[in-house]
């Protein structure tokens, strides 16, 4: 392993630049992060961490990035700058995603086998609750002004609220079959949640915890049971939504106002998660069966190109 | 949160006999006594997860009785108590004399054991929906792969007990509708005996060469035989090299221990945690059984059988059951829409249906009997 590190460095000496962006996507499959040079999109390096890496966040100050390893129950630590893994917490059973607070203080993890979510500190890795909510928990959302913290659970079909100054779950939303990701507006006024078997996605009030919008989607010639929402990502500007469709190979772009679906845009094979650059021009989408990433030029809705990863991509995050 | 008041109260009931069954032929498989209600109670407690948040509260009532019991009565005395919601883990004459009594007319009955496709053509009935896929549906899962893979000239080997006549009957069925040749047929005489060969290898050595010869070359050994006779035997035993496939090698399955996709990891383990033993495909339809019926209780606020049934039946409906999709009802024989696990013994092959057998409104619905021919008639009370 040591031998495979010094061979990759000696290959990829690390002289980016400051200001260029730094992808990093997860690999399911490979145990493995790659890490890609958001300029030339070339791949810098690829980072062994534990078992089954998925759900992966960046720390609020780009320093640090945590990815869960589901199979090894810990979160391994990443220096952004050394593309090390530098430490590894524990964080309970079975991590999926996760979530950080905007000061970086505290991580909320959805321990997907044990119907929990642990609270840890990010400094040193103290359990700070454990709290339960359904089946199978996965997706994990602190809104932007830390107040709440929500939860998905898939094989439970909720969305619980969780009250960050208490620990206590204060509401259960129902939604459709099977919600994977909750994502909140810039703004915070609302979160969106996908519901992957379901196919929609809900709209739930940040304060009274009601569903304000559900809506669904259509793709002429594409069977309605294989549309299946996923990924959530919010334009800078948050006038536009893009939801990675999964087995149903396209991004939907909706527009946040009316919610109507403006555009699908084919990427890969079944997009997981997406995120965006730091200008918002760039949107990033990972393929789970094709083993790539689709960049995807925002102004133009137009897919640009794809960049072979590691098997089985799952996650990824852009470090600007 | 505060504990929630409790607004709906929904009993599921689980109804089988403890019956002799025929022993696995591999030493590897446990012989069990607990296939279907292990995943029962594990879906219960994920119910009551769901439930407790929202003042649902299901209960799981356990009838398991020997072989010899009397299960009309025993079924009476479950109606008489008003329960709505009946799992049955029986076989055909006890589940057909269960399913006709007048008390269960105007019930909700879940068949989790039995693949007999007159179940779902002439011998339907309008309060059984059935879970596990039929000898049909798993036929012609192997079918579209095995047409996929070019291996289309079969040579059918049925044991010669009425399961195994069921599928013999089902892949013959399967060979016309994907354009397949069975170009040899024979049956396995003997009975399921003893799984215990001690030193008895050098006879099924040469036994199955025997079986094994034909005169036409075939490209796969499609063997019926689900009572466990011979299946396992065929492998590295044929006179000319091939695959085995049907019940025993590459099986068509709902659920397989090499299963992972889709969250099945997390079922896989739960099931675990709860049971001490792998997931059987029984015990995944039990645990499917109870969540059926939570997700109907869960949408509709209800836990009796008009208002659960009509759920079952509209287009509102699906579960989530680690296929990657909803899994729904067919409405002309209350068959589960599933898609279908391609399993060799060790590791997942593929899942079915197969790219481009298309269909016009679920692929799903590319196996088994569709609409159109369909010979059952719901005689409605």
């Amino acid at each position: 392993m040591l031998r495979t590190t010094l061979v990759c460095a000696a290959l990829f000496p690390i002289f980016a630049p400051a200001e260029a962006a730094t992808l990093f996507v997860s690999n399911e499959k490979d145990n493995t992060v790659t890490v890609i040079d958001g300029e030339s999109l070339k791949v810098i390096k690829t980072i062994a961490t534990g078992a089954r890496p998925r759900g992966m966040i960046l720390t609020p100050d780009n320093k640090k990035l945590i990815v869960c390893a589901g199979d090894d129950n810990r979160l391994d630590i990443i220096d952004t700058t050394t593309l090390e893994v530098e430490r590894s917490l524990d964080s309970g059973p079975d991590p999926e995603l996760l979530d950080i607070d905007s000061k970086g203080d505290r991580i909320y993890v959805a321990n997907e086998d044990d119907g929990m979510v642990t609270v840890l500190q990010f400094a040193d890795g103290k359990v700070l609750a454990e709290i339960p909510v359904g089946v199978e928990p996965e997706g994990m959302a602190v809104s932007p002004d830390d107040r709440i913290t929500v939860a998905t659970s898939e094989q439970t079909s909720m969305a619980h609220i969780i009250d960050n100054a208490t620990l206590k779950v204060v509401a259960n939303v129902l939604v459709d079959v099977r919600p994977r990701v909750a994502e909140f507006t810039k703004d915070g006024s609302v979160v969106w949640v996908s519901a992957e078997i379901g196919g929609t996605v809900s709209v739930i009030d940040a304060k009274s915890y009601k569903t304000v919008k559900k809506f669904g989607f259509e793709i002429p010639g594409v069977r309605p049971e294989v549309i299946q929402p996923m990924g959530i990502r919010f334009s800078n500007d948050g006038k536009l939504a893009f939801i990675a469709l999964s087995t149903a190979n396209r991004v939907a772009v909706v527009d946040t106002a009316t919610y109507e679906v403006k555009d699908y845009i084919l990427v890969g094979q079944r997009p997981w998660h997406l995120t965006m650059n730091e200008q918002g021009t760039k949107l990033y989408v990972v393929n789970g069966l094709t083993n790539d990433m689709t960049v995807v030029d925002v102004a133009s809705l137009k897919p640009e190109t794809s960049v072979p990863v590691g098997r089985l991509p799952w996650g990824v995050m852009v470090k600007p | 949160m505060d504990p929630v008041e409790i607004k709906v109260e929904a009993r599921m009931h689980y109804l089988s006999k403890l019956y002799k069954e025929p022993p696995p032929l591999s030493l590897l498989d446990k012989i069990l006594t607990d296939e279907g209600v292990q995943g029962a109670r594990v879906a219960i407690k994920e119910n009551n997860m769901t439930g407790r948040l929202i003042g649902h509260r299901h209960e799981l009532v356990e009838h398991r009785i020997p072989e010899n019991a009397d299960v009309v009565a025993k079924a009476k005395e479950i109606a008489a108590g008003g329960a709505d919601l009946i799992i049955l883990d029986l076989e055909l004459t006890d589940l057909l004399a269960v399913a006709d009594l007048p008390e269960m007319a105007d019930k909700v009955l879940l068949n989790i054991r039995l693949s007999d496709d007159d179940l779902r053509m002439e011998q339907c009935r309008q309060n059984l929906f059935h879970l596990p896929p039929s000898w049909a549906m798993r036929a012609d899962a192997l079918a579209q792969y095995l047409v996929w893979k070019k291996w289309t000239n079969w040579f059918l080997i049925a044991g010669k007990g009425t399961k195994d006549q069921q599928y013999a009957a089902a892949i013959k069925r399967s060979a016309t509708k994907f354009g397949a040749k069975i170009v040899e047929e024979k049956e396995y005489k003997y009975e399921a005996g003893s799984r215990r060969v001690d030193s008895g290898h050098q006879q099924i050595q040469t036994q199955m060469p025997l079986l094994t010869q034909t005169r036409a070359d075939y490209d796969v050994i499609f063997a019926a035989d689900a009572e466990e006779a011979f299946g396992d035997y065929l492998m590295y035993r044929t006179f000319i090299p091939r695959p085995v496939v049907g019940s025993q090698g590459l099986v068509a399955v709902g659920w397989h221990r090499s299963f992972e996709q889709y969250a099945g990891t997390q079922m896989q383990n739960r099931f675990e945690r709860a049971a001490n033993r792998a997931m059987t495909e029984r015990d995944y339809y039990g645990w499917l059984a109870v969540r059926v019926f939570g997700e109907a209780v869960l949408r509709t606020n209800a836990s009796d059988a008009k208002t659960l049934k009509a759920y079952l039946l509209s287009k509102e409906f699906g579960v989530a059951g680690f296929k990657g999709q909803g899994l729904t009802f067919r409405a002309w024989d209350q068959q589960m829409r599933q898609p279908i696990l391609i399993s060799g013994p060790r590791a997942l092959v593929s899942i079915s249906p197969q790219e481009g057998f298309l269909h016009k409104y679920f692929t799903t619905d590319t196996m088994g009997f569709d609409k159109p021919e369909t010979k059952c008639r719901f005689v409605r009370n």
